[in-house]
């Protein structure tokens, strides 16, 4: 707003005046108003699949009755599903006219998360995560060589369309950084050859293996457990006497 | 998020002042009324195997309902529920138990704010799963490996206030553990477990899931209840407090996953054999996650108390290059403030010890830096995490998390002038405490974590690089 403002003023006052310049800063990582284009635009008609209405019905079972609005996150996000990872304005309007809502509700909702994706993206949204337990790890060399690969900018789609990549906060798997997250798998304990690895796989529309990729399983110690090492007990095992009864 | 909650509930001013002299003598010689160590008990873990609540955490057994019970869990579920409210309410108080997510509320109590006469609305429980705060992987373990450990868990606890239903929201990246949770979940309805006549107890009582869309802020309660409702995620002014007004108007307790995963081992073996493990009121055991700088980064059950230096030796194969490579911890996840080496040395992995080395436990998560760390620009990294992640509610919050986040970058190369090392710190005061939530008070602590212990650091950098570049443009300002 106060930006737009003083633009104004400046394309008066350029001529004459020394007004401070400055170059515009961005105010956040994506743009929060919609700009109607072609492949996104009121007029594109939006309605859930056949399968996805019974998982609408689904889901608005699951709040009590007048409150049906709980259901706005999880119906923006089968509307994002169903569009091929992105939510489309016509989406929105779907989802308020399901809700009873106006629209405006829908929007505030869908522009503060950020897990929706309000223009179009690439089949493969590759999410790295740089915050610090990551970066400690290496995530920056994990980042360059994403993008090498793919040729994407962060924040923007690589050349050929596929993929879309994005620095994102902690992803919570933190004792297995680095790790990237692409659509909904993590892949965790990377090195650059993986990840080299990785989205060479996806060029291909081969699915690489998700989870950690430094021989373990999950989040155990790599190279010998240091606890859990016996059987689990069964049930019974140290149940106190008052239960017993 | 909610390991910034400390301050709304044990108020952060006194620990961060009152305690200061006290820092690097934190355990042993201190007595003060809140950290008498029980008598006989001077060593605090490691664990037996036979002692651990979480015997899937590393997924090496079946997860789903058949493995779960061959665990133990629902093992005798009915019996807990038949002996009622104040039983359940009672055993959690006997454990000591404190909330897992990072304020260490004791958890007995909160249960308790449930029980008052009923004014015939409906009450619910929350389980906060959107684990957002850097460091912090525990929940993610349960939700995927040990699934029924929660779901029974959110029965008791349900039990416990008179709940009608449970939703657990759970963070939207976490696809494939929010998967895993509603298989368990189905097979928990079908065995008759959850649902009408839960256990065959006569009790009715539903469990949803619930799945965010990526705004660590919610991992706050009333943003929490807010974002179910529908809504953005900003945190609610309190009071009314949740246990009056929460989720749709109704009385709501918003608990952490690992607070109520353990709840019904508690009450299976009784509040007394949590109470033996850790410190009096630090008592139990708790999972650490040890990322950063150490050989092998992992997740791991503990006894609470257990000494820093031990955990990460025993378990996390020691700091890369060495003891000696160490430069820094963060303790509890990234809003707690960072200790230096000397403190790690000997302090204790519990609520009040690093309360005492004037920092947190939060949520337990470690993240160590060893002598290769930028330390500033890892906490530079943590800032703009909070920059990222403020709601933009609360001005101070807003903006000021903004400004620190520009200044610090500037100290990262050293542009600046040593007088902003005081104003920064300044900033940071006058964010903590005065925002609604707590995610103020946690992009100020790494802050003053930083300051307090780098300073020189810092000032070194800004002479290296007015040695180089000249007097920074602020010297030359201010």
């Amino acid at each position: 707003m106060l930006s737009s403002l003083r633009t104004g003023a400046q394309g008066l006052w350029r001529i004459s005046s020394r007004a401070l310049q400055t170059s515009s800063t961005l105010q956040h990582d994506s743009l929060f108003v919609h700009r109607d284009t072609p492949e996104d635009n009121p007029s594109i008609p939006f309605e859930f699949s056949a399968p996805n209405q019974k998982r609408v019905e689904a889901l608005l079972a699951i709040y009590p009755e007048g409150h049906k609005r709980g259901a706005m996150i999880p119906l923006l996000d089968l509307a994002q599903r169903q569009n091929g990872g992105w939510l489309p304005i016509s989406a929105m309007h779907k989802v308020a006219e399901i809700l009873n809502l106006p629209r405006m509700r829908v929007y505030e909702v869908a522009t503060f998360y950020t897990m929706f994706i309000r223009k179009p993206i690439g089949k493969y949204h590759v999410q790295v995560c740089t915050t610090t337990p990551c970066w400690l790890r290496g995530s920056d060399a994990v980042l360059n060589a994403i993008k090498e690969a793919t040729g994407c900018e962060v924040g923007g789609n690589s050349p050929c369309g596929k993929f879309s990549l994005s620095e994102v906060e902690c992803l919570g798997a933190c004792v297995n950084a680095p790790m990237v997250q692409v659509n909904d798998d993590y892949y965790e304990d990377l090195t650059v050859e993986d990840t080299k690895e990785i989205i060479e796989k996806l060029k291909k529309d081969e699915k690489p293996k998700a989870g950690p990729r430094s021989g373990r399983f999950a989040s155990e110690p790599l190279g010998g457990l240091t606890s859990l090492t016996e059987e689990p007990k069964g049930p019974g095992f140290g149940v106190q006497d008052a239960l017993k009864a | 998020m909610a390991g910034a909650l400390a301050r709304v509930i044990q108020g952060t001013k006194s620990h961060l002042g009152i305690v200061a002299p006290l820092t690097g003598v934190s355990n042993v010689p201190v007595r003060y009324q809140q950290t008498q160590t029980s008598p006989g008990k001077t060593k605090y873990g490691p664990l037996a195997d036979a002692d651990r609540i979480f015997t899937n955490l590393y997924g090496r057994h079946e997860w789903r309902l058949k493995g779960a019970m061959a665990r133990g869990d629902w093992y005798l579920t009915k019996n807990i529920l038949l002996k009622g409210t104040d039983w359940i309410v009672n055993e959690l108080k006997t454990s000591g138990l404190r909330g897992r997510g990072g304020a260490g509320f004791p958890t007995g109590m909160k249960w308790s704010f449930m029980n008052k006469p009923s004014d015939g609305r409906p009450k619910y429980l929350v389980v906060n799963a959107d684990e957002g705060e850097p460091g912090t992987c525990k929940d993610r373990e349960i939700m995927r490996h040990d699934p029924h450990k929660l779901i029974e868990g959110c029965l008791i606890a349900g039990k416990a206030m008179g709940a009608q239903a449970a939703y657990i929201y759970i963070r939207g990246e976490f696809y494939n553990e929010a998967s895993n949770l509603q298989v368990a979940i189905a097979e928990a309805y079908q065995a008759g477990l959850i649902g009408k006549n839960a256990c065959g107890s006569g009790y009715d009582f539903d469990v949803y899931v619930h799945r965010g869309a990526g705004a660590y802020i919610c991992g706050e309660e009333t943003a929490l209840i807010e974002s179910i409702e529908g809504k953005q995620g900003k945190p609610r002014l309190k009071p009314p407090f949740p246990a009056d007004v929460g989720l749709f108007g109704c009385p709501t307790t918003v608990n952490n996953v690992e607070t109520i995963a353990v709840a019904p081992t508690i009450c299976r073996r009784g509040g007394k054999w949590f109470a033996s493990f850790g410190r009096t009121r630090n008592s139990g055991t708790k999972l650490f996650n040890i990322s950063g700088h150490v050989n092998t980064p992992c997740t791991v059950e503990e006894e609470m108390s257990i000494p820093l230096k031990e955990l990460i030796e025993r378990h996390a194969g020691g700091v890369c290059g060495g003891w000696d490579n160490l430069l820094a911890i963060i303790p509890g996840g990234s809003s707690t403030p960072l200790i230096p080496k000397d403190v790690c040395a000997t302090v204790l992995m519990d609520f009040d010890a690093l309360v005492a080395a004037q920092t947190s436990l939060g949520t337990a998560a470690i993240i160590v830096m060893d002598r290769s760390t930028d330390i500033v620009k890892a906490i530079a990294r943590l800032i703009m995490f909070y920059k990222h992640e403020s709601c933009g509610q609360c001005t101070p919050c807003r903006e000021g998390v903004s400004w620190m986040n520009k200044i610090i970058y500037r100290f990262v190369e050293g542009n600046a002038s040593p007088k902003e090392i005081d104003m920064l710190w300044e900033i940071s005061k006058q964010i903590e405490g005065h925002t609604i939530c707590a995610l103020g008070d946690g992009a100020a602590w790494p802050v003053q974590g930083l300051i307090r212990h780098f300073r020189p650091e810092l000032e070194r950098r800004m002479a290296a690089y007015a040695a180089t570049c000249g007097p920074s443009k602020a010297e030359r300002l201010y």
